[in-house]
């Protein structure tokens, strides 16, 4: 357990250095791309004195060090700042990011899980299944189709369900608008599409993997020595392969759930769904520097907590890992 | 298409009004009750009815939209503005200003003041009464030193606000203007309760409008429900927007019936939002419109020899028929849309013929001539095709247009008004007077052109406080003929708003100034 604990740690105190050296990086980047958003926001009207005059109300007149270093104040008390966009309405005046960034990732967080709710399972049992009767016509078949999935674009795949699902036979709606007040059952309703492109996209990777791993365990002594035996196939597989297959396979699931959180704004554009990733994207065009540093810092942080949730798998997985000598 | 068929097109792009709809049918033979119910059809209903809740999706809006009107970037916010609040004055489907939040505005002392009298007991949303002292914080929240409004530069003209009385408000002029009642209706200018120790409150969404702001989620949607004090005609209950930036998003949330209306359509797929034959499209030439301006101080442009050939080099109908799918009006370098007052058709109209273009060529001492093209779809969708196609046409006429490919993030800072030859967008202004200070006068802050045209310039100061119609026509014909032979500016087109909406859904005539008519469509539809 020791091992753990001391792996948790270890990877925490690293992954806080990752997210300062990421965060500087983005502050940089942001910091080299032309015009600001003061020129972004007037865009054609602007003129010397009212960019003057904007820069100054938002303080993009100090230097972009002095900016980054207030930011980073701001975040050691948990504080990530307000964003440049003067909101008004429910917002207030200023719209603090953390406020911006909640019901936005709150979304986003809810598609993700409900895709992988779905899309682990399927995957790891078709895997198995797949690696169980290899070459078969099942196990093709599944190949096949996951394959041609993943090989197309997102919002191909996205305007082809539509296509069927809303145009044809009128079964879910086109936009998957949610709001903080939608209940629960509407919320899955309507996220239905969405949820089954993402599953369409990330289901391949993790099934291929699953009987990859599998497949690759079956031809070492001891599960021949299992053969012998007499033990029959699917017990082989659930009871002597799988448990040594799971490292790999959790990887393979850690990068797909990060997918599921960081990569879907093409799917969020397609159906209208009001996520993080379309909030990233917004204030990059429109260069609101303190939105974009948030989104930075959690999708780094989605990674490197995935990343540590899977090496943890790993080691409770394997006893040489768990009691290291 | 049959004659009937023509006009029920023409009062659908709004050139005809109903009345005369009726008249043209009658010639026809057609009967009264006929000719109404082919205009129900078509979505253009005899008698408004009440109810409903409207649901639009429109392709503008962004997480960092604001409620202060100041920086209003787009159609998205200023819809929001048009719906909830009001300007002074406004613009109607005619073209025509006719006082709004004010009851009358009086011009005095040759169009140097202008006298506004505010609507009598009209009411803010949280019911304080509108005084003209609201009407000054309004106007000084875009005016002041530090002001960050995008409606600053429109705004200069304005020596000094003040009241006389809770009612009336005077605006003295730098100098005079019979087209200033124009200004005020600028979208970003709609009136906004003073607060207590100065300043305006632009931050609660509190207007006079005709619907209050119930719901404000910037880049997703917002909500409203009708102002039950609302002094004009509102006819649906309430009213939601919603950004939808995927343009097959929003195709397929009219065609499923999701919403009842949507905005720049994709062009190459009108079809299928007709095709199930509940939807309908809008189209609308108004006074937008895509140019190409040179500076004509800088070489070659700096002869007007040069500004010949290349007028003549570019095949405008092409370039319209190519990539716009013929949504739009050939443009003849001059930047006044034809239904705006005083506008005027300059000859020769300007075609493509590549012998004239070698012929001023020639003239201006060039066998061949190789300039560069700045630009980026930023200018306008399209303007890449736009331009590599005119850079086809120009090698007929020996000029090689090199066409540079320009980031979008900057355009507008770094390439606008920076570099000799680019491409750029107008929504237009709906006077002369306002176009041509904008972007043509001498010291304009926009002139695109560097054109500094001394009879021009003369005409247009001699123009704005004239009074005479017939004078003053006279003068903005012949600063159009100008600005056609002279100036530095190609005008592709003029481009149509193509708009898609619900048969559900009806209306009158439709307003050219602004997309989604005049940005009002919530306060002037109906469910038939």
């Amino acid at each position: 357990m020791n091992a753990i604990l001391r792996t948790v740690l270890q990877r925490l105190g690293l992954g806080i250095v990752t997210l300062i050296v990421v965060s500087a990086l983005i502050s940089g980047a942001m910091a080299l791309l032309p015009s600001d958003f003061a020129q972004s926001i007037l865009g054609q009207a602007a003129t010397p004195d009212t960019v003057k005059a904007f820069r100054e109300e938002i303080g993009l007149d100090r230097s972009p060090v002095v900016r980054y270093v207030d930011w980073l104040g701001g975040i050691v008390q948990g504080d990530f700042g307000t964003s440049y966009a003067g909101a008004g309405g429910q917002s207030g005046v200023r719209r603090a990011v953390a406020d911006l960034i909640a019901p936005r990732l709150e979304n986003t967080l809810f598609l993700a899980v409900m895709t992988a709710v779905f899309a682990v399972p399927l995957a790891l049992i078709l895997g198995m299944l797949a690696a169980l009767y290899r070459n078969s016509l099942f196990d093709r078949t599944v190949n096949v189709v996951t394959l041609t999935s993943i090989s197309s674009p997102e919002f191909f795949l996205a305007y082809i369900l539509m296509l069927f699902f809303v145009s044809h036979w009128h079964i879910f709606p086109a936009l998957a608008r949610v709001d903080a007040d939608t209940p629960f059952l509407e919320r899955v309703y309507r996220c239905a599409l969405p949820a089954l492109t993402l599953l369409l996209v990330i289901v391949a990777h993790m099934m291929r993997m699953t009987r990859a791993a599998i497949i690759n365990l079956l031809s070492s002594p001891y599960i021949e020595m299992a053969r012998l035996k007499g033990i029959s196939p699917r017990r082989i597989i659930f009871r002597h392969a799988l448990p040594n297959a799971w490292a790999p396979i959790a990887n393979v699931i850690a990068i797909n759930l990060a997918y599921l959180v960081v990569g879907v704004v093409v799917v969020e554009f397609v159906f209208v769904y009001p996520g993080i990733g379309k909030l990233m994207v917004d204030s990059v065009i429109r260069k609101d520097i303190p939105v974009v540093q948030g989104c930075a810092l959690i999708f780094a942080a989605t990674y490197i907590l995935l990343n540590l949730a899977a090496d943890i798998v790993s080691i409770v997985t394997n006893p040489r890992l768990l009691h290291p000598r | 298409m049959n004659e009937l068929d023509y006009w029920t097109q023409q009062i659908k792009k709004g050139r005809i009004n109903r009345r005369e709809f009726m008249g043209r049918a009658a010639a026809l033979g057609v009967t009264t009750a006929l000719a109404t119910s082919l205009l129900a059809r078509e979505g253009i209903a005899a008698t408004p009815k009440k109810g409903g809740s409207l649901k639009l999706g429109v392709g503008a809006g962004a997480t960092t939209d604001s409620l202060d009107p100041a920086t209003y970037p787009d159609n998205c916010t200023g819809l929001l503005g048009g719906s909830t609040g009001n300007q002074l004055a406004v613009i109607d489907a005619k073209g025509t200003i006719t006082p709004d939040l004010a009851e009358s505005f009086e011009p005095a002392d040759d169009a140097k003041t202008w006298v506004f009298k505010l609507r009598k007991g009209v009411t803010f949303h949280n019911g304080k009464t509108v005084t003209s002292n609201d009407v000054l914080e309004t106007y000084r929240h875009h005016m002041g030193e530090g002001s960050k409004s995008a409606a600053k530069s429109v705004l200069d003209p304005i020596a000094d606000i003040k009241a006389d009385g809770p009612e009336t408000v005077v605006f003295s002029l730098k100098s005079g203007s019979a087209d200033f009642p124009y200004i005020t209706s600028d979208y970003h200018l709609p009136i906004m309760p003073a607060k207590d120790g100065g300043g305006v409150d632009w931050q609660s969404g509190i207007r006079t409008g005709a619907f209050i702001l119930e719901h404000f989620e910037p880049g997703v949607s917002f909500k409203m429900k009708r102002n039950p004090n609302y002094y004009g005609t509102v006819w649906v209950d309430d009213c939601e927007v919603q950004t939808i930036a995927d343009a097959t998003a929003r195709t397929n949330a009219l065609t499923t019936g999701e919403i009842h209306f949507i905005d720049r359509c994709d062009l190459k797929t009108l079809d299928v939002i007709t095709s199930s034959g509940d939807n309908t499209i809008l189209e609308v030439t108004g006074y937008g419109h895509y140019v190409l301006p040179m500076f004509v101080d800088t070489p070659p442009f700096d002869n007007v020899d040069v500004r010949m050939a290349l007028k003549y080099a570019v095949n405008r109908e092409d370039i319209l028929q190519k990539v716009f799918l013929g949504h739009g009006t050939p443009g003849n370098d001059n930047p006044i849309a034809p239904s705006v007052k005083y506008a005027f058709d300059p000859q020769p109209k300007f075609t493509y013929d590549p012998d004239k273009a070698k012929f001023h060529l020639k003239k201006a001492g060039h066998e061949t001539l190789k300039v560069d093209l700045s630009t980026a779809d930023t200018a306008f969708a399209g303007a890449i095709d736009a331009c590599v196609l005119y850079q086809a046409h120009a090698k007929a006429a020996g000029i090689d247009i090199n066409v540079v490919r320009e980031p979008d993030d900057s355009y507008w800072n770094d390439v606008w008004l920076k570099k000799p030859w680019v491409a750029s967008y107008w929504n237009g202004r709906p006077t002369c007077d306002w176009m041509f200070s904008t972007a043509y006068a001498k010291d304009a802050k926009w002139n695109d052109t560097h054109w500094k045209n001394p009879r021009f310039n003369e005409l247009l100061v001699a123009a704005r406080a004239e009074t005479d119609d017939k004078k003053r026509a006279g003068m903005y014909q012949e600063m159009q003929q100008l600005l056609h032979d002279d100036g530095g500016l190609i005008v592709l087109m003029f481009n149509n708003y193509v708009s898609a909406h619900s048969k559900a859904l009806a209306h009158g005539d439709v307003a050219a100034n602004l997309e989604v008519d005049g940005m009002k469509l919530p306060q002037r539809w109906w469910f038939a």
